[in-house]
């Protein structure tokens, strides 16, 4: 079985966010992670390999050249191979071109199935994956916290509002992860040593067949129109009084004051 | 030249969800100022007696696809349906809320429409050339951008719960019903929903409720929680969690709020117990009113809450179960 596991590298959520006088975002002390619902993705692609044997396990990342020392964790993890996808003229598109790009690399590949995280914590969109799943035409099944592989079959737990839905998928198929799915492991020193002979791979645009015109900015449908902080949060006021009196003035201020209750 | 605004309306237990009626609030205001069609979409099973709810918003039309393969959510039968309407018909606009169902359908669509969406929107305006412009939070809220389509058609938007906000029935118009034929290949449905687990009626979601009360490390324990479910009934809200209380294994994951969770904007959050980490304050940064109480009186979520009391949650929250039954009374 071949799976592939769509990754990003993100900013650790930990991080203060700062902009510039041009309004960029100031990256200089920022911890860089795999974005985290990344990691449950390929976590469970690990565990699926450990409990099938015959499985190789292929990550797939755009970004700059930073995204190699992602790339070195996951294989470190248990990851087989790794593709970053390093080009300029791929970057600062939307999630369609992110898509297109990534599909395109996955179609020189064989896959089974695809796993990838149900969103990523910087932009907030949980597009790609699907996007990507739509371009390959497979079926997907999003926010998944429960995964059983059996044969060609998948069931899968999917959380919604009411419930979980229990669904049941052939592969070849998306699957998106979400937290619960499972608790991912720290890389191994042994791990860590054997990542750096695995493949890293890098491609840029020739390697794809695909025309400037097709990523980045050039091909994506949604444009940026500005960027800015949210205006800063006051401190408001303590309650000083005694406990009970406390409560009341609390119950008094939101009615009166704020009048939400 | 496209016209026209749809939404598409969602239903959850048989209901039409809080988040539709935003949209039609929300989408009625911007066709009167864009001289357009509106129109609400509504796909399900057994559903024409919902549309008389819908009508009350003022709507020029409601497309209804009322068809038995309709009744649970499926990838491939709502996106063929709603990808060939929208073909068909050609609004320049279609809006969601940011629910389950929307973030598995809309992306699908929009790929197969070649055109964007932009998802989980806390704001949107018309510009002076009549073109929508979304807000979008990034690192959950901890910043913004504005994105706009300025080509592509149709303009997708998924919108946040509580983000457009719901307003009274504008009134029934003169509305026209569509019912559309389903033809579908039950053979083309590549995924089958066997079952659906643990199947709640009326809980709310916490993206949807406009009151939080949120526990965090200082709740001690899992049965702590207890208190806030009970302060939270009072008020009619739903009970969230930090990071620290799920990974402590004391709430679901689909309570935490943060930048590994939900971003919330209710009308008011309680912080219980909780320190304020910077991804935690990312998540629920823009509520309305915050309101913190933790024994720590350098805890950081003082620095953000609009009203803190420095004590022991554990005596604060009864009393002010009891203050709030009190005043209902």
């Amino acid at each position: 079985m071949n799976i592939i596991v769509l990754l990003k590298q993100t900013f650790d959520t930990e991080a203060k966010i700062q902009l510039d006088s041009n309004n960029n975002v100031i990256t200089d002390n920022i911890q860089y992670i795999i974005n985290p619902y990344d990691e449950f993705a390929l976590e469970e692609a690990i565990r699926i390999k450990e409990k099938l044997g015959d499985v190789i396990i292929t990550v797939v990342s755009m970004g700059p050249r930073k995204v190699e020392e992602a790339l070195r964790q996951a294989l470190a993890m248990g990851a087989d191979k790794s593709i970053l996808l390093n080009d300029e003229v791929l970057f600062g598109g939307d999630e369609h071109t992110a898509a297109v790009a990534l599909s395109q690399t996955i179609k020189q590949i064989p896959y089974d199935l695809i796993i990838g995280g149900q969103v990523a914590i910087d932009d907030g969109s949980g597009q790609v994956a699907i996007r990507v799943a739509e371009i390959l035409d497979i079926p997907q099944v999003n926010l998944v916290t429960k995964l059983d592989v059996e044969n060609n079959k998948l069931a899968a737990h999917r959380q919604v509002e009411v419930g979980t839905e229990v669904i049941e998928v052939f592969l070849p198929a998306m699957i998106t992860a979400q937290k619960g799915l499972n608790e991912p492991r720290y890389p191994a020193l042994k791990g860590i040593m054997q990542a750096k002979k695995k493949e890293l791979k890098i491609l840029g645009l020739a390697d794809l067949g695909l025309t400037e015109n097709q990523v980045g900015s050039n091909g994506a449908n949604l444009k940026v129109i500005s960027t800015f902080l949210p205006a800063p949060r006051n401190a408001g006021r303590i309650l000083s009084g005694e406990i009970s009196e406390n409560v009341q003035e609390l119950v008094r201020l939101l009615r009166e004051e704020a009048k939400i209750i | 030249m496209s016209k026209g605004i749809w939404v598409f309306i969602e239903l959850r237990n048989a209901k039409i969800t809080n988040s539709s009626y935003e949209l039609l609030s929300a989408g009625r205001k911007f066709a009167d100022k864009l001289e357009q069609d509106f129109t609400a979409v509504l796909f399900g099973y057994n559903i024409e007696s919902l549309t008389d709810a819908i009508a009350q918003y003022g709507v020029d039309k409601i497309i209804l696809a009322d068809d038995p393969k309709l009744e649970k959510y499926t990838t491939d039968a709502y996106a063929t349906v709603l990808t060939d309407l929208i073909k068909a018909k050609q609004p320049e606009t279609v809006f969601y809320s940011h629910s389950a169902l929307v973030k598995d359908l809309a992306p699908r669509v929009a790929e197969r429409l070649k055109t964007g969406v932009a998802t989980d929107c806390i704001g949107v305006e018309i510009s002076d050339d009549g073109q929508f412009k979304f807000t979008r939070a990034l690192y959950a809220g901890k910043l913004f951008n504005q994105v706009y389509s300025p080509h592509a058609r149709p303009v997708m938007a998924t919108f946040r719960p509580n983000a457009l906000g719901v307003e009274d029935p504008s009134g029934v118009r003169n509305v026209q019903m569509e019912k559309v034929k389903v033809q579908l290949n039950l053979e083309n449905l590549r995924t089958l929903v066997k079952e659906i687990l643990g199947k709640v009626q009326n809980k709310m979601d916490l993206t949807e409720a406009e009151i939080i009360v949120s526990g965090g490390r200082g709740m001690k324990a899992s049965e702590n929680f207890k208190l806030l479910e009970e302060l939270a009934e009072v008020l009619g809200g739903a009970v969230g969690a930090s990071r620290a209380a799920v990974d402590s294994g004391w709430r679901d994951h689909s309570n935490q709020v943060g930048q590994t969770g939900k971003t919330v904007s209710p009308k008011l959050y309680i912080a219980c117990g909780i320190s304020g980490a910077i991804q935690h304050l990312a998540g629920m940064n823009s509520s309305r009113f915050v309101v913190a109480i933790n024994k720590d009186p350098e805890a950081n979520i003082f620095k953000i809450a609009d009203y803190g009391i420095v004590d022991d949650l554990f005596k604060v929250i009864p009393l002010l179960t009891e203050e709030f039954k009190k005043m209902q009374a």
